[in-house]
C-alpha cells in the first residue's frame, strides 16, 4: 500500500481535492466562520497521512503540482484589481491612507510584540507577512529567510481570526462605512477576510479584493524595510 | 475566448514575472511582478479584459485549494512552531484586530471628512 502511494502521481492531488470537497460540505452545513474549508481539508489530510504512516514528502511529491498554479493565480488577481480601478480613483486618498495605515500598524505591532516575546529574526520575518494573501506572503517569507510552512499556518489562522472578529471590531470602533469595512477585512485578513466581506455586501467585497492586492504589494516593500529592525 | 489561450497569456505573464525577479535584486516574488505587468497591460489596452477574464476567474476561485500542500506542510513544521506557539497565537490575534481597526478607522474618517467638506 505504502509503495503504491509513494509511486503514485495522483494520490496527493486526489486526496487534496477530496478533502477540500469535504471541507466545503461541512462549511455549507454548519455556516460557522471557524469551519474554513482549507482548515478542514488540511486537518483531514494530516490525519490520513498520520494514520497511514505516509511522510509529508511522499504526499507533497505529487500534491506540489497543485501549488504550481499559485503564481498564475496571483497574477490573475490583476483582473479584479483592474475592474475596481474606478472605485479606487473615486476614494483614492482614503483608500490608500487606510491600507497604508493597516500595513504600518501590522508591521509595527508585529515588531513590538516580537521584541516583547524575544523572538529570533527568523521567527520575526516568518510572522511579518501574516496579513497578506498566502501567495505573496509565502514569497515574502521565503525571500527574507522565514519558515514558509509556519508563515502559511499563521496566514490561515489570521484569515479565520479576521472573519470571526470583524463584526465585533466594527461595532467597537463604530465602523459603518461599506468602503472602510471592506478595506479593513482585506488588509487584515486577505482572501479569507474577503469572503466574509462578500457576505456583507458588493462594495465591501470589491474593496476587500482591492485591499488584498494593494496591501500585498505594500507589504512586500514594507517588510523588506522592517526585516532590518530585529 | 478559449480558456487554454487565456491560460497561455497568464502563464506567459507569470514567466515575464520570473524574468524580472531574476534581473531585479529585490525580495519581491515573481507573482507580484506578474500582477503589476497584467494590471499595466489591461490599463494600457495591450491586453483586453475578455482575453484573460475566464481563466482568471477559474484561477482565483480555485486559489484556496492551491494552499493545501503548504498548509499540510505544517505537520513537518510543528517542531519549530511548538516552542513559540504561545507568542505566535497572541501576536496573530492581537495584530489582526489592530490592523482591521486601523484601516477601518482611517478610511472612514477620511471619507466622512471629504463628504462634509462637499456639503
Amino acid at each position: 500500500m505504502k509503495e503504491l502511494i509513494s509511486g503514485s502521481l495522483f494520490f496527493g492531488p486526489a486526496l487534496s481535492l477530496l478533502a477540500y470537497e469535504a471541507g466545503l460540505i461541512v462549511k455549507r452545513k454548519f455556516k460557522l466562520a471557524i469551519l474554513n474549508p482549507l482548515l478542514i481539508a488540511t486537518t483531514i489530510i494530516i490525519g490520513v497521512l498520520a494514520v497511514a504512516g505516509i511522510e509529508y514528502e511522499k504526499y507533497n511529491e505529487s500534491a506540489k503540482y497543485i501549488s504550481y498554479f499559485l503564481t498564475p493565480a496571483t497574477v490573475a488577481l490583476a483582473v479584479p484589481l483592474y475592474e475596481q480601478l474606478s472605485l479606487l480613483k473615486k476614494h483614492f486618498a482614503a483608500v490608500m491612507s487606510g491600507i497604508i495605515a493597516g500595513v504600518m500598524a501590522s508591521m509595527i505591532s508585529i515588531l513590538l510584540l516580537s521584541k516583547l516575546f524575544g523572538l529570533t529574526h527568523e521567527q520575526y520575518v516568518t510572522l511579518l507577512p501574516k496579513s497578506i494573501t498566502t501567495a505573496i506572503g509565502m514569497g515574502v517569507s521565503e525571500e527574507m529567510g522565514g519558515i514558509v510552512t509556519i508563515t502559511v499556518a499563521v496566514i490561515i489562522i489570521t484569515g479565520i481570526v479576521g472573519g470571526i472578529t470583524a463584526e465585533f471590531v466594527y461595532m467597537i470602533f463604530r465602523i459603518t462605512e461599506p468602503v472602510a469595512k471592506g478595506l479593513a477585512l482585506g488588509t487584515s485578513a486577505h482572501a479569507m477576510g474577503t469572503s466574509k466581506a462578500m457576505e456583507m455586501g458588493d462594495v465591501e467585497g470589491a474593496m476587500s479584493s482591492l485591499a488584498i492586492a494593494v496591501a500585498g504589494l505594500l507589504t512586500v516593500v514594507a517588510a523588506s524595510v522592517f526585516a532590518e529592525f530585529l | 475566448m478559449r480558456i487554454l489561450k487565456q491560460l497561455m497569456i497568464i502563464l506567459f505573464i507569470s514567466f515575464l514575472g520570473e524574468i524580472l525577479k531574476m534581473v531585479i535584486p529585490l525580495p519581491i516574488p515573481a507573482s507580484v511582478y506578474g500582477l503589476v505587468i497584467m494590471v499595466a497591460a489591461l490599463k494600457t489596452g495591450i491586453l483586453k479584459l475578455h482575453q484573460v477574464k475566464d481563466a482568471s476567474s477559474v484561477l482565483i476561485e480555485t486559489m484556496p485549494v492551491m494552499f493545501i500542500p503548504a498548509a499540510v506542510g505544517l505537520m513537518t513544521a510543528w517542531g519549530a512552531l511548538r516552542p513559540i506557539c504561545g507568542p505566535v497565537a497572541v501576536i496573530t490575534v492581537t495584530t489582526t484586530v489592530i490592523v482591521m481597526a486601523a484601516t477601518g478607522v482611517v478610511t472612514q474618517t477620511m471619507i466622512r471628512r471629504k463628504r462634509r467638506r462637499r456639503k
